[in-house]
């Protein structure tokens, strides 16, 4: 399973962080420190993996966003390549042509397109299709019950 | 979906913030008012503004106010703040927080409601932080939404089951069966399950086309892996559904192009990875579920395109299934050669990943790996560091009789130019293959000369005990060794364990350096000045260590006997030394000054030339030739050095005799790792145990092999005893825990107890994580003290972490295999 998700700038800032592990504050904020001066350390050319304390380490660069998983001994690192990709591409659709700016200013819906694709740690669904036909339509659902500043009540639509 | 614009207006207010002094002040505004905000009552901007606490939180800021916020919007009938609370809860409530316990009745509805896709918050939430009161209290709930909902749900319901198969082991039986049922699930065309394994009625179940099962399977197939992983009954019962993952994983690489599911012309990678891992763990170690999928194994290993990434990953998993299930020798033999594909991709990661599985497999079809032999090496020239570090464990483990000469100038050509922190590892690997494989002496001295200039700084300390002994072996090549090392000590002084040898050499052999015959390499005039000059530099060098010049005073000594006209020259570098401010030094300095001067009619004969060492002898009494104890001379002092020293120093011990030395002893005891030169224990050694009393005794390496039991076999992790007699009272224990599941146990500690009048002293453990599948063990020593003899038990307390639950568990051992 992977323990959990980072996305980081070119300089280092963090803008996106999934744990699916139980970690203290304290203890998250120096596991991010150290990856992050870890994989940044790394020249472009090299390999996509490491190992980093007990877990590996994979990880990409797009633009000027990394994506770096953790996962356990027995995951497969390739397969965790294709995971972080497919998540890009999701991102890049649900955005149209996504770039970093689109996800600083709208993180809480890049985590909402990461919960329905990855739970717990595992993907949940495989088909790209059906991740972006439910948060659509959680988005409408959630649209139809927004009210806007001091007028409609909502409408609960099921 | 609209933006946010409350909540990126902050977050354009605190990025246009020049410094970080400005960035924490818009911060601490703005927190201010969410603080605020959340005091007041409902004002529909709710959800705005924990997402702007989120944000904050992100950055790194203290935010744990908005716990209960969390707490409040999850309960919300507002699907928005639904939302933004449930991304909150997993964000700033783990299981650690006290808070989490409130959202359990919330979840607990959520799951419930009538929209799927709030249970779908409920659901991932659980997924993601779920504490194992909150899944133990919630497992029917998800066990329930299992067994009927639509698909949707129920993928996300069988992962919220993996979830909690894992913080509450015991909770798998719950989810067996419906695990079993969900496999049922089928697309890609109709399927029919037979089956009396579940006692739902399930047989002849025949699924339509429908949408979204391969998400449930999925999810079903992670759910089986999880729960075969932790119990071994339920995977003897799953093993019946072999067969049917066979025809899914079939209908996947057979099937038409699916355009849902397609990566790059994979038909849902994803879920063939899992299928395929799910039969590695089924098929292990079992004929039968073996030969069931070896045909699917053959098909998919052949017929995946492997341009692509995506189709790598699925064949590395293949290799990976064939490697370990008990597979037939012409599939292993495919999987190799895959592998040996992989190593010449262009790829690096593909590279990586291929050397990565060689090693796991080098050990049992060595042969197939020695094929690839060449391109490992090659490897070797990779930027990469981690495609390095691999080729080089790799490469050491291809060594073998009939390469090391090739070998062995591959590895010294990457010694020399290898990254830092594998340089360590590097000349430790090369030492080992050239004590196993050397195919002659004078080849294995200049391995190791080589060896040491190039790397000398970060050999390991006993490679210089070692390599003295090596010499001494060999003394049909001392003239040769003492030739070649006294050029490379006039080249360069600066690698220390060169250096220290040398002197050694030079200080056993100085007289064959100055008769300048030398069969071996062309002679070379060399004067007693100019060997004395050159210890000299190495005795005042800033850059030697204080054990060098120790080595070299010492060399310089032993000189005194070997070379006839200087004598007067190192009587007074002696002296000199006699006010060197390093005690060490200055001791020495002042007992040689003693030597000449009260005892010179002993002088010859305290430095004769070394006698052959002998390895691993038992108890020896050190040998040291014509050896009267000199212990009325010199003063029994205990010197506190390093540890590390004291391997050092074990050499020096030899050279005078006597072993007065003895205090010497407990500093090697607190070291348990003794290289092979032994300690001097001379009978004399024996008498000052007795005036310094409380010493530990001084493990002595037995001839007789050391008995071992097994003691502790269970889940996997096995521990065996070895006891070893030191002494008429005293016994050293060996305990090495082994890992054969395949999860990583970390965290773990040995406690013992023993009777009361027996005195326990337990060393350092090796380590305290194990690896899966027996890939490394961790050693620790006891040292049992049992002056009055009585009977032997002891009770040991095992404690470890797997798969993050913690397992205890205690033995009792009454009864010690002894001799």
């Amino acid at each position: 399973m992977m323990q959990f998700m980072l996305l980081f700038s070119r300089q280092g800032k963090l803008r996106l962080q999934k744990w699916y592990v139980p970690l203290s504050d304290k203890e998250k904020k120096k596991i991010t420190r150290e990856l992050v001066q870890t994989v940044l350390a790394r020249k472009p050319k090299m390999c996509s993996f490491l190992e980093w304390r007990d877990l590996k380490i994979v990880y990409k660069r797009y633009a000027s966003l990394y994506f770096c998983c953790a996962i356990e001994d027995q995951d497969n690192e390739l397969i965790t390549l294709e995971i972080i990709h497919r998540y890009v591409e999701l991102l890049d659709k649900y955005f149209g042509s996504v770039c970093e700016l689109d996800i600083i200013f709208n993180f809480e819906k890049a985590y909402f397109i990461l919960d329905e694709f990855l739970l717990g740690g595992e993907a949940q669904e495989t088909s790209k299709k059906n991740v972006l036909k439910a948060i659509e339509q959680a988005d409408l659902l959630q649209e139809s019950q927004i009210e806007d500043w001091g007028s409609l009540p909502n409408e609960e639509i099921l | 979906m609209s933006p946010s614009v409350p909540l990126q207006e902050m977050i354009r207010a605190i990025r246009s913030a020049r410094t970080q002094c400005e960035e924490r002040g818009v911060i601490q505004r703005e927190c201010a008012a969410i603080r605020a905000q959340f005091r007041q009552a409902d004002n529909g901007g709710r959800s705005h503004n924990l997402a702007k606490l989120l944000y904050v939180h992100m950055l790194g800021y203290p935010a744990h106010f908005g716990q209960m916020e969390c707490v409040r919007m999850i309960a919300s009938p507002r699907y928005s703040e639904k939302r933004v609370g449930y991304l909150g809860a997993m964000m700033l409530l783990d299981e650690k927080q006290d808070a989490s316990l409130l959202i359990t009745n919330s979840i607990k509805n959520d799951l419930s409601h009538s929209n799927q896709y709030v249970q779908s918050l409920a659901l991932c939430t659980l997924a993601c932080m779920g504490s194992a009161e909150m899944c133990r209290d919630l497992a029917p709930e998800i066990d329930r939404l299992l067994r009927a909902s639509n698909s949707y749900i129920k993928k996300k319901a069988a992962l919220c089951a993996v979830h909690i198969v894992r913080k509450v082991q015991d909770l798998g039986e719950l989810f067996a069966p419906t695990a079993r049922s969900l496999l049922a699930e089928k697309n890609h065309g109709k399927y029919i399950l037979n089956d009396t394994f579940t006692d739902t009625c399930l047989s002849n179940t025949v699924s339509n086309e429908c949408n979204e099962s391969p998400g449930v399977l999925h999810g079903a197939v992670v759910l089986i892996t999880e729960l075969c992983g932790q119990n071994t009954e339920t995977l003897e019962k799953f093993r019946k559904t072999v067969p049917d993952l066979v025809q899914i994983m079939k209908g996947l690489v057979i099937s038409g192009y699916s355009p849902e599911h397609d990566v790059a012309g994979i038909s849902d990678p994803f879920l063939q990875v899992r299928i395929l891992r799910l039969l590695r763990i089924l098929g292990r170690n079992n004929e039968a579920a073996s030969d069931a999928m070896n045909d699917l194994l053959a098909q998919v290993a052949t017929n995946t395109d492997s341009t692509k990434t995506v189709g790598n990953a699925v064949l590395y998993e293949t290799v990976l299934t064939v490697l370990d299930i008990k597979s037939e020798s012409g599939l292993r033999v495919l999987a190799v050669n895959i592998l040996g594909r992989f190593l010449l991709n262009n790829d690096r990661n593909i590279r990586y990943i291929a050397m990565t599985s060689l090693q796991k497999i080098v050990g049992t079809d060595h042969n197939a790996v020695q094929r690839h032999r060449g391109t490992i090496v090659d490897c070797l020239k990779d930027q990469d560091a981690s495609v390095k570090r691999r080729a080089l464990e790799l490469s050491l483990a291809l060594v073998s009789a009939t390469n090391i000469r090739s070998m062995m100038k591959e590895l010294l050509l990457f010694l020399s130019s290898c990254p830092p922190e594998l340089k360590a590892e590097a000349a430790s690997g090369i030492f080992n293959a050239a004590e196993r494989y050397a195919p002659s002496q004078r080849w294995h001295i200049d391995t190791i000369l080589h060896v040491l200039t190039t790397a000398g700084g970060d050999v390991r300390d006993e490679t210089v005990p070692n390599l003295i002994q090596l010499i001494t072996n060999t003394s049909e090549l001392h003239c040769y060794t003492v030739h070649k090392l006294y050029r490379a000590l006039l080249k360069d002084i600066s690698q220390q364990s060169l250096v220290q040898v040398a002197c050694w050499c030079i200080g056993e052999y100085g007289d064959l350096l100055v008769k300048g015959e030398c069969q071996e390499t062309e002679p070379v005039q060399v004067s007693e000045d100019d060997i004395l000059d050159a210890l000299e530099t190495v005795l005042q060098s800033h850059m030697s260590s204080p054990t060098t010049r120790g080595f070299a005073l010492t060399a310089t000594m032993k000189l005194s006997t070997r070379i006839t006209d200087n004598v007067d020259r190192i009587r007074s570098v002696v002296s000199i030394y006699g006010s060197c401010i390093d005690v060490e030094l200055q001791q020495r300095a002042v007992e040689y000054n003693a030597l000449f001067k009260k005892y010179d009619h002993m002088r010859a004969a305290v430095l004769e030339r070394m006698p052959v060492i002998e390895k691993n002898s038992p108890g020896h009494t050190n040998g040291v030739s014509t050896g009267e104890p000199v212990k009325e001379l010199k003063p029994v002092q205990v010197k506190q050095g390093e540890p590390q020293h004291a391997a050092n120093q074990v050499c020096d011990l030899l050279d005078l005799l006597g072993g007065s030395e003895e205090p010497q002893q407990p500093q090697l005891a607190a070291c348990s790792v003794v290289p092979a030169p032994p300690i001097s224990t001379s009978t004399a050694g024996g008498d000052l145990l007795d005036l310094l009393g409380g010493l530990e005794p001084t493990p002595l390496p037995l001839l007789t092999p050391a008995p071992t039991m097994t003691v502790y076999e269970k889940d996997g992790v096995t521990l065996t005893l070895s006891c070893e007699k030191q002494s008429d009272s005293g016994l050293m224990v060996t305990l090495t825990a082994s890992n054969s599941t395949d999860s990583n146990i970390s965290g773990f500690t040995l406690q013992a107890a023993v009777p009361k009048s027996v005195q326990l002293h337990m060393k350092a453990p090796s380590g305290d994580s194990l690896p899966p599948s027996d890939t490394a063990k961790v050693t620790q020593m006891v040292v049992l003290n049992n002056p009055n003899k009585v009977n032997l038990k002891m009770r040991i307390r095992i404690c470890y972490t797997i798969r993050g639950s913690t397992v205890q568990d205690t033995i009792q051992i009454d009864s010690f295999p002894t001799h």
